[in-house]
């Protein structure tokens, strides 16, 4: 079957890549941009493992076909410390300890930047519903919470 | 002599709640009561894990135990 | 060990080490690697619960250019019955061949029957459907009850009971059956005023881990074949595949990826040999990873199980006498976790009189595999939910009551020693003293409690602690990271050479850099590789005295060590530990300490949970608006890591009181294997889990650490079914407390 050329951009790189119409831009992340940070923990939309934004917006990548990234801007995990260092979420996660196997991180990480960059200023409640298509099987979800919490807090210009 | 306490599963086996042993070496006591109680299988027993005095011992088969000792054959434990 | 020590760096909450890597997606698990020339397998299933294999036809699959290998039973070694010693416990081999790929039946919907490697993971799945298998179909039985009957179907014709004085000459689905028991119940039941009796039962669930089971492996016929894989005990991986497979250990290396959950689902094998099959018949890397369907229904779960509980005590709440029953339900081979639930059932309680019968059965559902404290849930729920009615009954506070049969120091367990130095007492005061506890029972809500016991074990750990010259060091230990134990490793050592937590590494080294290590689980790891480490750092110190010495002309008794100095006690000399790993060299040679250990002395962890729900009554939904873990970790070496093994289990628990169970049609295929519908908790149903972490020591670990991982997990169960139960002035006897059975109650109460 003849493949798709799709031309995008990838955490601010322009990238090209060749693939079936019925790769996943998941499958395509992590089986031919060797972007691995990405997970897959159900393939179905249910766990949030493989949590991206495309043109700004939280999606699943296993939900989304690699052809549909044309011309479009993706951002993933690997894109989300900047040069200088972690981003403030990232290293909130660490301080907080919320993190235990790891696996949900990067998708917990990439959508709690999303949240705060949709709502800089969210409540509890408001977390956890933005969050609610994430999942941590090892956590019980009290350390991630605190972790976005605060790092809201501190991106505001707080502690 | 080490007291070796039967579980009720082993009283089974052994008809008797309890005995007296010489050996001072787990492995010693295993050959010890396989011998006096029929019914006790040499094999079995030397893969069980043990309690010497309360403290669980998964692999006991080195273990020395003292003259007044009490010892109980368990089933291992693992875990998840 | 005294029970007061100061501590320079144990107990603080520092970064992990191997966190950079997991927040910024560096970190890979086991479907992250990838390899030349590497191609992709997938597994055929049964679609049916029980039937005869009559044939397998691969020709057609191996005629297509796609495809490179096909794999069936026929590809392992024929084996007789024989047990493997791993970390979970003896595993009969022929049975963990046959649950990778199945022998002459398959036993449950998902069974493995043949695998494809092929160039694309899409072409593999492709390719499945050009395998033609002929089956007879047999009657299949779904259910613990109905396969303990006279009529059941059987699943395994050379399957009669152990556990009965006569070996019963009708084959059966009862594999084992076992009683403990102490005292005398009848004259304990006779004594009591009050007797409380109830049956449950508890569904199947799953581990539920994110991360699906995932391999690349390469066969290599020269002896260095290779598998990657996320496992929590890649040497245990690496006995049972080269059993199955019939290789030489030393011809197979494992490499223990990061892994994303296990929880015990991850101490068996599934994929790893399949593969290397594949690998050797193609002469290529293959990479196997699971779908979620499959993790679901081939992998894990947990035992459903029947129970009943009776609770005897007499009027000022002594406990006179308690009596249990339990079936757990196996999967499609024997080995359910039956005999720790008969182990610790009522192992909370300090009452002389304790009978209880347990039975191990198969069904045709996938075999079950270890979830945190096996066996322990089902059975201490049935034990907990009694209890606490005993207390409503007798007028009494559920914590009082706990407190007045407490186990404690010296207390009989039915199963055989008497407890040492425990921490029952101390949570049960916690939880009476909470914040939680203090607080009224908000209007329409429900409380309830629970306790918890299990044992935490010990075993086999190696590690290696490799010094730099420039006083860094390494530390080399084979315990999969699933929780933060780096971080734990990394405090422990830098306790004992006197340095900063961040000058030592510990790494997770591979079945060739270290001698047998036992795996990730059964709350072992910060107690038993723990202790491996602290032996290995305080080798590191006794040969930098000797090189101290030697420097100085002094005896190895002459130095002393502390805060990172060697210091001369005859003189005036001092050698910071960098200066003397700077010298080795010239001094002998390089610095390295190594303990390859089998600790003993685990100390069990006791639980109390608090539970504060709201029910809809017009739907039966169930939220939790309070949570309380309190348990008693011995020595809290990372405290965040600690919590997060309490709110772990607890939600886990909660998870698994109130929505998860698999649910079966009557073909016995499970209609819920993904996550929308096997309903795990989410964000969104949860506060905060409050936690309050106890400290009563564990004299057999240096530091006083008991394990944590797996007790929290046990409490929830009664908790959340005794606080939904307040809530709506009902008996909750099965869980989980899904919104239909809750309305159930409320409307058929």
């Amino acid at each position: 079957m003849a493949k798709s050329h799709v031309t995008t951009s990838i955490n601010g790189q322009p990238q090209e890549f060749l693939c079936e119409p019925g790769d996943t831009l998941l499958d395509v992340l992590r089986n031919d941009l060797n972007l691995t940070g990405t997970k897959e923990g159900c393939g179905s939309g249910d766990c949030g493992a493989c949590s991206v934004t495309l043109n700004g917006r939280l999606v699943c990548s296993c939900l989304v076909l690699g052809v549909e990234v044309e011309g479009a801007e993706v951002e993933t995990i690997e894109g989300v410390s900047t040069g200088d260092g972690l981003h403030v979420i990232q290293e909130k996660f660490l301080e907080h300890a919320a993190l235990q196997c790891g696996i949900c991180t990067p998708g917990l990480i990439v959508s709690a930047k999303a949240l705060l960059e949709e709502n800089p200023n969210p409540t509890e409640e408001e977390a956890r519903y933005y969050l609610a298509g994430n999942l941590c099987r090892c956590t019980g979800y009290d350390k991630i919470i605190r972790a976005v919490m605060d790092s809201a807090e501190t991106l505001r210009g707080g502690a | 002599m080490a007291i070796v306490i039967f579980s009720s599963e082993l009283q089974k086996l052994t008809g008797e709640e309890q005995t007296r042993v010489d050996a001072e070496v787990f492995k010693d006591i295993v050959t010890e009561i396989s011998n006096q109680y029929s019914a006790l299988e040499h094999d079995e027993l030397m893969e069980m894990a043990v309690a010497i005095d309360g403290e669980i011992i998964h692999t006991p088969f080195l273990e020395k135990v003292a003259a007044t000792s009490e010892v109980h054959f368990l089933y291992r434990i693992s875990g998840g | 060990m005294s029970e007061a020590q100061e501590f320079k760096y144990i107990g603080q909450r520092t970064i992990r080490p191997d966190g950079f890597d997991k927040v910024t997606g560096r970190a890979a698990y086991g479907a992250d690697l990838t390899l030349p020339g590497m191609i992709w397998g997938k597994t055929l299933r049964s679609p049916h619960a029980h039937a005869k294999i009559i044939s397998i036809d691969t020709s057609k699959a191996e005629a297509h250019p796609d495809v490179m290998s096909v794999a069936t039973f026929e590809d392992f070694v024929t084996l007789q019955s024989e047990s493997v010693a791993g970390t979970e416990g003896a595993s009969g081999v022929l049975d963990v061949a046959r649950n990778c790929l199945a022998d002459d039946k398959v036993l449950y919907h998902g069974h493995a029957i043949a695998a494809i490697a092929a160039r694309t993971e899409r072409a593999a799945k492709d390719a499945l459907d050009l395998i033609d298998v002929e089956y007879e179909l047999l009657p299949s039985v779904m259910d613990v009850e109905d396969a303990m009957k006279e009529d059941s179907p059987v699943l395994h014709d050379d399957m009669f009971t152990a556990g009965y004085d006569e070996k019963p000459s009708k084959a059966s689905n009862i594999a084992t059956r076992v009683e403990m028991k102490m005292g005398d119940v009848d004259a304990g039941f006779a004594e009591a005023d009050i007797i409380v009796e109830r049956e449950f039962r508890t569904p199947t669930a799953h581990q539920g881990y994110i991360e699906p089971h995932a391999c690349t492996v390469t066969y290599d016929e020269n002896g260095q074949s290779m598998v990657w894989c996320c496992t929590q005990g890649h040497f245990d991986v690496r006995t049972l595949t080269a059993k199955v497979l019939g290789m030489e250990l030393g011809k197979l290396k494992v490499i223990a990826s990061e892994i994303g959950g296990g929880f015990g689902g991850k101490t068996v094998i599934y994929q790893e040999p399949v593969a290397l099959v594949l690998s050797k018949k193609s002469g290529r890397p293959v990479k196997m990873v699971m779908d979620r369907d499959e993790v679901f229904i081939a992998t894990g779960p947990t035992s459903a199980a029947k129970l009943k509980a009776k609770v005897g005590a007499k009027k000022d709440g002594t406990i006179t006498a308690m009596q249990g029953w339990m079936a757990y339900e196996a999967g499609a081979f024997k080995g359910s976790p039956m005999v720790p639930g008969v182990m610790t059932m009522f192992t909370p309680y300090d009452c002389p009189n304790v009978l209880v019968e347990g039975f191990d059965v198969v069904v045709n559902k996938s075999k079950v595999a270890a979830y945190r404290a096996p066996g322990a849930p089902q059975a201490e729920y049935a034990a907990e939910m009694v209890v606490n009615e005993l207390a409503e009954i007798l007028g009494m506070d559920p914590i009082d009551l706990r407190l007045k049969n407490a186990a404690k120091e010296g207390t009989q367990t039915i199963y055989g020693p008497k407890l040492k130095r425990v921490g029952l007492v101390e949570c049960l005061e916690a939880a009476k003293n909470s914040p939680h506890y203090q607080s009224a029972i908000p209007e329409g809500q429900g409380r309830g409690l629970a306790s918890g016991f299990w044992f935490n074990i010990g075993g086999q750990s190696s590690v290696s602690i490799n010094m730099n010259p420039d006083g860094t060091g390494t530390i080399v230990e084979g315990s999969p990271d699933i929780g933060g134990s780096r971080a734990s490793m990394q405090m422990m050592a830098a306790e004992v050479l006197q340095i900063e937590p961040k000058n030592l590494k510990p790494i997770i080294a591979d079945t060739e850099n270290l001698p047998y290590s036992a795996g990730t689980g059964g709350s072992r790891t910060t107690f038993a590789t723990g202790m491996a480490v602290i032996e290995a750092s305080e080798k590191v110190v006794a040969q930098v005295k000797e090189r101290a010495a030697a420097v100085w002309n002094v005896t190895a008794e002459q130095v002393e060590y502390a805060d990172g100095v060697a210091r001369n006690t005859a003189g005036e000399d001092s050698m910071t530990l960098a200066e003397v790993c700077k010298s080795a060299e010239k001094t002998g040679g390089q610095i390295s300490g190594n303990a390859n250990i089998n600790a003993r002395g685990a100390g069990p962890s006791f639980a109390v949970h608090l539970c504060d729900v709201a029910v809809d009554k017009e739907t039966g939904k169930v939220d939790v608006t309070r949570y309380t873990a309190i348990q008693d970790a011995g020595k809290a070496i990372h405290p965040g890591y600690v919590e997060g093994q309490l709110q772990g289990g607890a939600v886990q628990g909660i998870g698994w009181a109130l929505n998860e169970e698999y649910i079966y049609n009557s073909d016995g295929v499970m209609e819920n294997p993904g996550f929308l519908d096997y309903r795990v908790p989410l964000a969104s149903d949860l506060p905060m889990i409050e936690t309050i972490t106890v400290e009563v020591p564990n004299a057999f670990h240096p530091y006083g650490v008991r394990g944590v991982g797996e007790t929290g997990i046990i409490p929830p169960l009664g908790a959340v079914g005794y606080a939904v139960g307040n809530a709506i002035d009902r008996k909750v006897e099965e869980l989980p407390c899904s919104p239909p059975r809750v309305l159930a109650l409320i409307q058929n109460g």
